[in-house]
C-alpha cells in the first residue's frame, strides 16, 4: 500500500478513483504520565511520553485508514491529511484521511 | 506573606530559570541540526519535479509544555492584550523541531527532497482556567527517493 500526501505518484497513473477513506483513534493519557507532565508544566520542555503516545496513535489512525482502503480494493492512498482534536480534557482524537485509488505503473 | 504567594513566586522563579535554560539549549540544538540537514530541501509545493521517484510519507511530531513562568507572564499579558512573546518562542521551537524530526525520518530513507510539507498544530491538554499548557506540532510530507 502506497501512502502519499501528494495527488500524483511519479511514474504511475491512476486507473480508478474509489473515494475517500479515513481512520481515527481517540487516545487518553496515562495518569502516571499525567503527573509527570504536571511537573514538566513547572519547568517547561518536551513531554516525551505524549510525543510517543501521539505518534503511536497517528500510526494506528493510518493503519485503520489503510485497512479501509484495502477493504475496498485500493492499492494506494493519495492526498493524505492529518487532523488532531482534543475531545475532552485528557483525550485527543487523531484522524487521517485520504483518497483511495488504484494505480498502475506507466 | 501568605504561603500561596510564596509558592507562586518560587514556582515562577524555578520555571524561569529552568525554562530559559532548556529553551536556550533547545534553540542551539535546533540551529545545529538545521545546518546539518540543510541539503535536504523541503517544499510546500504539491507537484514533484519530473522524473522517476520512489515516494514515502514521512512525518515528525513533538509535544512541548510551557513552564510556570511563561504561563504566569501570558496570564498577565492577557489582562492588557497584545503580543504574547513567551508563547511565540514556544511554538517556533515546536515547529522547527517537528520539521527537523520529519527530515530525520526522510534521511533514514535516503530521501532527496520532501514535497507537500504540511504543518498541523493542536493543543492537546488544557491547564487550569482553559489555558493551553502543552501544544503538539506535527509536520508531514512526501519524501522523494531516487
Amino acid at each position: 500500500m502506497l501512502i502519499s500526501n501528494i495527488e500524483i505518484v511519479p511514474g504511475h497513473r491512476v486507473l480508478r478513483h474509489l473515494g475517500m477513506v479515513q481512520g481515527n483513534t481517540v487516545r487518553a493519557k496515562h495518569v502516571g504520565k499525567d503527573i509527570l507532565a504536571g511537573f514538566k508544566n513547572i519547568f517547561g520542555g518536551e513531554l516525551t511520553a505524549y510525543t510517543e503516545l501521539l505518534s503511536e496513535a497517528r500510526e494506528e489512525a493510518v493503519a485503520r485508514m489503510v485497512a479501509h482502503a484495502q477493504a475496498i480494493g485500493a492499492n494506494a492512498v493519495l492526498n493524505v491529511r492529518f487532523s488532531t482534536s482534543s475531545v475532552t480534557a485528557g483525550a485527543a482524537e487523531l484522524f487521517a484521511y485520504g483518497t483511495a485509488v488504484v494505480i498502475e505503473e506507466g | 506573606m501568605p504561603i500561596e504567594l510564596i509558592v507562586v513566586v518560587v514556582l515562577a522563579v524555578l520555571g524561569y530559570v529552568f525554562g530559559q535554560l532548556a529553551e536556550r539549549r533547545h534553540f542551539a540544538s535546533i540551529r545545529r541540526r538545521e545546518r546539518e540537514y540543510a541539503e535536504l530541501l523541503t517544499f510546500s509545493e504539491r507537484r514533484p519535479p519530473p522524473g522517476r521517484w520512489q515516494t514515502a510519507l514521512v512525518g515528525g511530531n513533538v509535544v512541548v509544555s510551557v513552564d510556570y513562568f511563561k504561563r504566569l507572564a501570558a496570564g498577565l499579558r492577557a489582562l492588557i492584550g497584545g503580543r504574547v512573546s513567551v508563547y511565540e518562542s514556544l511554538l517556533e521551537r515546536a515547529r522547527r523541531e517537528a520539521i527537523l524530526r520529519m527530515k530525520e525520518d526522510a534521511l533514514t530513507r535516503n530521501a532527496v527532497m520532501i514535497m507537500c510539507v504540511r504543518l498541523e498544530t493542536a493543543s492537546i491538554t488544557k491547564g487550569k482556567g482553559d489555558q493551553i499548557s502543552s501544544v503538539e506540532v506535527y509536520a508531514y510530507g512526501t519524501a522523494l527517493m531516487r
